[in-house]
């Protein structure tokens, strides 16, 4: 459609993305822009930073990044800024309204994949390209074949949309999506909640997968109501699409999932490895840090306490997620029961700071990468699994399966 | 047309092992990034590798993070393309826009082994052997633009420039 004409996968075509986003590398990226000697960028108005990595700066080196995106910004004039206290570039991007229905988004973000969840076409960059986006308004894209993965059936309690993810990354690999869209259909799909399809698009890039998508329904466009930046048109697949493959997946027949160290597709049921030991759990991040996630830690941890034995960390993956955590009493919950409640933002994820590992600690993550020394040490090591799981974990002090708790 | 020695390596070699995480938010000159290139896969090749040579490996090739000097410490090594049975998405991208030739070939990917000699001819998707002669779907004629360019910095400096002359 942007392309302005029709376009068959394998074709290169190129278009002008509706949006950019960048974060911290947005320093790293006007380092880049730099390199073109033009006064100007060709469109601020489609730029869209959001500091999120390292916030707020832990050290002087990130605060200098900081101060350098900040100066740009003003010199700029770039209207869509969010600086340290809004959360996670996934999470804001969509609360501000960006991600809607039909856009082109690009982002220097592996995660950009999230907005597929609106049925935007988002896809993750370099930061070259970004530099050269903010130039000229253009980037070359292939256009992808597609794989679909149909849903029926419901799930069983105690089971959510990030076990549902990691089988099928463990199922078929983290190579299966490569440079491929990735469409959710299927009866079951409308079924997840809006935060769910965030879940399942955000982690499509740990398919290797260029862009989500999940069409788009009532529950989104309610959802984006007073939101909205824009209009949206909805793209929907043509009914005579042709597929690269299509997987299907009965829900009822799924269980809770853990990724083990040290690849997203080396999994396992939860079932198998309950009782490992661990230090610390981490309920968060652009991938489950949502008020749907936080509402599952607190009714497994509400009135109880976590094991003395580990340490949790809770990070809202934005302020409007903090707020509403808050005002539901939510956090008071996690906080009583021993959790450190940190401000949105990146936190430990990417191993920069707030809470990073010693060698031998192990975490139990709601994240979406468990590379050998993502998160601290080279010799720690990542388990990736769904909020239940890690609350009750953090419980138990032992790697747990939640079902018994629901 | 390029001439070069083949260095061959196997499926998923990631961003990891071809430029170390340690040195990621080093800002390293060229010169110094290339020293580390495949430091953590083949200890001998950046000392080894000369300028035109071509790496071979099988599926997946730059999977992982998407640290852009991954592919940029290869091309200031000398490495002239990356002949691969697959490449990880944003690496492929990355490669292209930092200048360094990546093809897809799962033939020339099996039969090539280290110390062959090869031609590579881009534009006719072409790549020549003592063995025989593999064929490639060539990269479209925007894209191997920008390869030609040195990289998209280049690249769109050109189409700046282009632009504002009156034509």
């Amino acid at each position: 459609m942007k392309a302005g004409k029709e376009v068959r996968a394998g074709e290169v075509v190129t278009v002008s993305p509706d949006y950019y986003l960048s974060h911290d590398n947005s320093a790293a990226i006007i380092g880049e822009f730099k390199k073109f000697g033009l006064p100007r960028v060709k469109s601020p108005e489609k730029i869209v930073i959001v500091l999120d990595h390292i916030v707020p700066a832990a050290d002087e080196k990130y605060a200098q990044n900081h101060k350098t995106i900040r100066e740009f910004v003003a010199a700029q004039g770039i209207p869509n800024f969010f600086d340290i206290q809004h959360g996670v570039c996934h999470q804001v991007f969509s609360e501000a309204g960006f991600a809607l229905p039909g856009k082109l988004i690009v982002g220097s973000d592996s995660h950009t994949t999230t907005y597929g969840a609106f049925g935007a076409l988002a896809v993750g960059i370099g930061r070259t390209e970004t530099a050269s986006v903010w130039a000229t308004d253009e980037i070359w894209l292939r256009v992808p074949e597609t794989l679909r993965i149909e849903f029926t059936g419901k799930l069983a309690p105690g089971v959510y949309a990030k076990d549902v993810v990691l089988k099928i990354i463990g199922d078929h690999g983290a190579d299966r999506a490569n440079y491929e869209a990735v469409e959710f259909a299927g009866p079951a799909a409308g079924d997840f909640s809006l935060a769910s399809r965030m879940t399942l698009a955000n982690m499509a890039a740990e398919m290797g997968a260029k862009n989500a998508y999940i069409e788009p329904d009532e529950e989104v466009l309610m959802w984006l109501q007073g939101r909205a930046r824009a209009d949206a048109a909805i793209v929907r697949s043509d009914p005579d699409a042709s597929y690269e493959a299509i997987l299907k997946y009965d829900l009822s027949a799924l269980e809770p999932q853990a990724a083990c160290p040290h690849t997203v597709d080396n999994v396992k049921p939860v079932r198998e490895i309950e009782g490992q030991p661990f230090h610390q759990a981490l309920i968060g991040t652009c991938t489950n840090g949502r008020l749907e996630d936080l509402e599952v830690a607190a009714a497994i941890l509400k009135g109880k306490k976590i094991h003395p034995g580990v340490r949790a960390l809770v990070l809202p993956a934005s302020r409007e997620i903090y707020l509403e955590a808050m005002r539901k009493g939510l956090l008071e919950i996690l906080s009583e029961a021993g959790c450190v409640i940190l401000n949105p933002g990146c936190g430990p994820c990417l191993g920069a700071h707030q809470g990073l590992l010693a060698a031998g600690e192990v975490v139990v993550s709601t994240s979406n990468r468990n590379f050998r020394g993502r998160m601290g040490s080279r010799d720690s090591e990542i388990y990736l699994v769904s909020p239940a799981t890690a609350a009750a974990s953090a419980l138990e002090g032992r790697i747990t399966d939640p079902r018994k708790y629901r | 047309m390029s001439k070069g020695r083949v260095w061959k390596y196997g499926d998923d070699v990631n961003t990891d092992v071809i430029f170390p995480g340690r040195y990621t938010y080093q800002p390293l000159e060229p010169a110094e990034m290339a020293k580390h290139a495949l430091e953590d896969l083949d200890p001998e090749f950046a000392r080894k590798v000369k300028p035109g040579d071509v790496i071979v490996a099988g599926k997946n090739f730059g999977c992982g993070s998407s640290r852009e000097q991954a592919a940029a410490c290869l091309r200031v090594a000398g490495v002239r393309a990356v002949v691969a049975k697959s490449f990880a998405r944003i690496y492929f991208r990355n490669a292209i826009n930092l200048g360094l030739a990546v093809l897809q070939c799962v033939e020339a990917a099996e039969a090539l082994e280290t110390g062959d000699e090869v031609e590579i001819d881009f534009a006719a998707g072409r790549i020549l052997s003592a063995k025989r002669v593999f064929k490639f779907f060539p990269l479209p004629e925007s894209v191997l633009g920008i390869i030609e360019a040195g990289g998209l910095i280049e690249y769109t400096k050109k189409k700046l420039a282009s632009k504002k002359s009156p034509s």
